[in-house]
């Protein structure tokens, strides 16, 4: 009796048997049942700024490709259709001078988003995100603030090779006077990007290209324009009670999937999703040490000094220490510059087997 | 021997300014209100006018002046002297020879415009406002310095003023962001962004070059020759040391920096010139410093004692003023003697305090990191020492 009848006309039939239903049986209020909304994180990044510039005449984007081309990954399409030459500004190809006047537009109190087409050519421009922006307002004893965003797609995408593929995290996080955001999913990308945005601080947020068209469910309240995600507080994506696994940005998403793998052989695996590099939320992760006493970090970025080196001596230091059953575990990028060939460059990054491996040695388990 | 630019400023010497006329004068032994000089020569790049030679200037006005260099030169020979003492730490870039630059374009500027400068930066944040007391207690490290003790000679800021920067070059840029912040709020004041003839050099000057004249920024780049950046001659530096014309399509003046008048009437049309909205103008001052680079450089192993003696003799910007003011009967040396009588004493006691005021506690290490945060815990220098950034 179902044979033809399309899916949807399915689901319609049976809210309809369902509504029928209930209604003989009781009173209620009529309900539809709704529908999530769904958003890639290039449509949050630029629903964000978007929201921020029709909000704050002070806020404006510049970069190379950002207007006329609509960004080079198209995360500011529309934008320079909509808000003009004034506020979204195409650049020469020259970091340096760009972002210095950047950081010159925020210190006279303009807003600025400064866009580095990818976080790799921000190093041409770090003196100036280091010396100009985050440590300006120590220096002048709280005088002089510095409210800019540095924003762009961060570590590795898909066979651009070395020179295009690190991850800056570490190298960012490690400076006090920056604020360092990692978003993985689309309500985190919407949410941070906001919050960057009017943070009257010097905030870098690192994207990730491979994650630009990916879609996620967007709750109501991630859809209204007053939503903003917290920096500094990270997000438990999924509870667990055997092993906890932390990460960031594009990693988040192998920690899922390996919680999935594991799941079957029984081992529940809580996934932190750190949202924030600096500040970093240690509170989340020590109450989940302490729950799960088991800790592997992961990350795309490289292992020497990394996010995840940084987990460790932190969880050391603390009265998680204590609660470990095993030593904290690190997956990471292979240490070694990208390569360029497929299956290089797919054994320099961590896959879920990884993850799946190092838990399981976490664990104690062949 | 002799830097590029002071030859230039030597070959200056030939054509010292001495022309003046009376403008109103009732008898001999009167002081008038007002009189008029001739300026040296102002060299030009893609501008078929030029600043005025003939310059006026009001009594009032030269008194001040004269005040303000005698105060920097006073301040920073202080500053010397505490640094020997050990008083002072770290870096100190000295600015004497050069105060007819920062008095001088101060002068054609208004507190609302905004200046950006490097780390030979105190003449500067004694123009812009700040009293010496806090500059000479931020170079000792006190709480009452204008940066509380934590920035130092490098990192001193005021309104209007964003330092102060220890990055050669990277100030450069900040400014025409600075610029780029008037234009967008349709303000009419415009950005004096200065930098040396060492950092003249720096790609990212010219990368604000192109971006400054692309987008017709409202920034004045100065470039302050002073003959030597560090230790190397212009000559051995620069492949042009023509630096007004470096910025190639960015119309460009150099002026006489030891003449306040003449700097004060090249800024006057250099930042008319920007009001207008017509983008960018570089401005090179031709001057001297007398000290080393910093004071940890004597400053004579890269050029002759006799050149420096010289400049101080011949050029010094200060004397140069008061002969004017003597010779044009608009001040006497009586009342120039007693404003170099007040600068001493206002300094020297500004030198007082600035050596027994209190460093800030170190609990306020921890603080000023973030604007508008709630407290948060930072790390100290070992895993059991935190403080609290309130």
């Amino acid at each position: 009796m179902v044979g033809n009848i399309s899916r949807r006309n399915m689901a319609a039939l049976q809210t309809l048997a369902r509504r029928c239903s209930t209604s003989i049986f009781k009173r209620h209020f009529s309900v539809s049942s709704p529908v999530a909304a769904q958003m890639t994180v290039r449509d949050a990044l630029n629903t964000a700024m978007n929201e921020e510039m029709k909000r704050d005449e002070s806020v404006f984007l510049l970069g190379e490709e950002v207007a006329e081309y609509d960004g080079a990954y198209k995360v500011s399409r529309g934008l320079w259709r909509k808000y003009g030459d004034k506020r979204v500004m195409d650049t020469p190809i020259t970091e340096m001078g760009f972002a210095g006047i950047a950081v010159g537009a925020a210190m006279a109190g303009l807003k600025p988003i400064c866009e580095f087409m990818t976080f790799n050519f921000s190093m041409q421009a770090i003196d100036q995100v280091i010396n100009s922006a985050a440590k300006t307002f120590y220096m002048s004893a709280g005088k002089q603030t510095v409210p800019i965003v540095f924003r762009g797609p961060n570590g590795a995408a898909a066979g651009v090779a070395a020179q295009h593929s690190q991850c800056f995290a570490a190298w960012y996080g490690h400076c006090p006077g920056l604020k360092v955001v990692s978003p993985y999913s689309s309500e985190d990308a919407k949410g941070l990007l906001k919050s960057a945005i009017r943070d009257p601080n010097p905030v870098v947020c690192m994207e990730n290209e491979l994650m630009y068209g990916t879609a996620f469910e967007m709750s109501d309240e991630a859809m209204s324009e007053e939503f903003l995600v917290p920096i500094g507080k990270a997000k438990i994506e999924r509870e667990g009670t055997h092993c906890t696994l932390v990460s960031h940005s594009k990693s988040v998403g192998l920690c899922l999937e390996a919680a999935q793998i594991l799941e079957k052989e029984n081992i529940f695996c809580e996934v932190i999703n750190l949202r924030t590099i600096r500040p970093m939320d240690e509170e989340t992760l020590i109450n989940s040490v302490k729950k799960t006493n088991h800790l592997v970090t992961v990350e795309g970025g490289w292992p020497q000094f990394g996010v995840g080196a940084e987990i460790v001596a932190k969880v050391m230091e603390s009265d998680a220490f204590d609660y470990l059953d095993s030593p904290v575990y690190r997956v990471t990028g292979a240490d070694i510059p990208m390569p360029y060939a497929a299956t290089l460059e797919r054994a320099t990054l961590p896959g879920t087997q990884d993850v799946v491996l190092t838990v399981k040695k976490s664990l104690h388990i062949q | 021997m002799l830097s590029c630019a002071a030859r230039l400023v030597r070959a200056q010497i030939q054509s010292k300014p001495t022309a003046c006329w009376v403008v109103a004068a009732r008898g001999y032994a009167d002081i008038v209100d007002e009189a008029t000089f001739t300026t040296n020569e102002y060299a030009l790049h893609k501008l078929d006018e030029g600043p005025s030679q003939t310059v006026t200037v009001t009594r009032d006005d030269a008194l001040k002046y004269y005040r303000q260099m005698q105060t920097i030169r006073r301040m920073e020979t202080a500053a010397g002297n505490l640094y020997k003492s050990k008083v002072i730490r770290g870096f100190c870039h000295l600015y004497s020879g050069q105060e007819a630059c920062a008095v001088g374009m101060e002068a054609a500027l208004t507190p609302d415009d905004h200046v950006i400068t490097a780390y030979r930066a105190h003449g500067w944040t004694y123009t812009r406002g700040v009293p010496p007391v806090n500059i000479l207690a931020e170079l000792t490290g006190r709480k009452t310095g204008c940066a509380k003790g934590k920035g130092g000679s490098m990192h001193m800021y005021g309104k209007n003023f964003y330092g102060g920067n220890g990055i050669v070059g990277a100030q450069v840029p900040l400014g025409a962001g600075i610029a780029l912040a008037l234009k967008y709020t349709g303000s009419n004041n415009v950005c004096v962004a200065l930098y040396g003839d060492g950092a003249a050099n720096q790609g990212q000057v010219f990368e604000t070059y192109n971006m400054a004249k692309l987008w017709d920024l409202p920034v004045i780049f100065v470039c302050e020759n002073n003959g030597y950046g560090m230790g190397t001659a212009v000559e051995r530096a620069s492949a042009s040391t023509d630096y007004y014309t470096r910025g190639d399509y960015v119309p460009g003046i150099r002026a006489d920096g030891m003449d306040v008048l003449a700097v004060r009437e090249a800024t006057r049309f250099a930042a008319e010139w920007c009001r207008s909205g017509k983008g960018p103008v570089i401005l090179e001052v031709a001057t001297y410093r007398y000290s080393g680079h910093s004071m940890s450089d004597p400053g004579t192993s890269y050029r002759p004692r006799e050149e420096i003696q010289e400049m101080r003799k011949t050029r010094d910007p200060i004397t140069g003023l008061r002969e004017k003011l003597i010779s044009a009967n608009i001040a006497t040396a009586e009342e120039m003697k007693q404003i170099d009588l007040d600068v001493r004493a206002e300094i020297d006691k500004a030198v007082e305090q600035a050596k027994t005021d209190p460093e800030l506690p170190v609990e306020e290490m921890y603080t000023d990191i973030f604007v508008d945060e709630p407290p948060f815990k930072v790390r100290g220098t070992n895993p059991f020492m935190y403080g609290m950034s309130k």
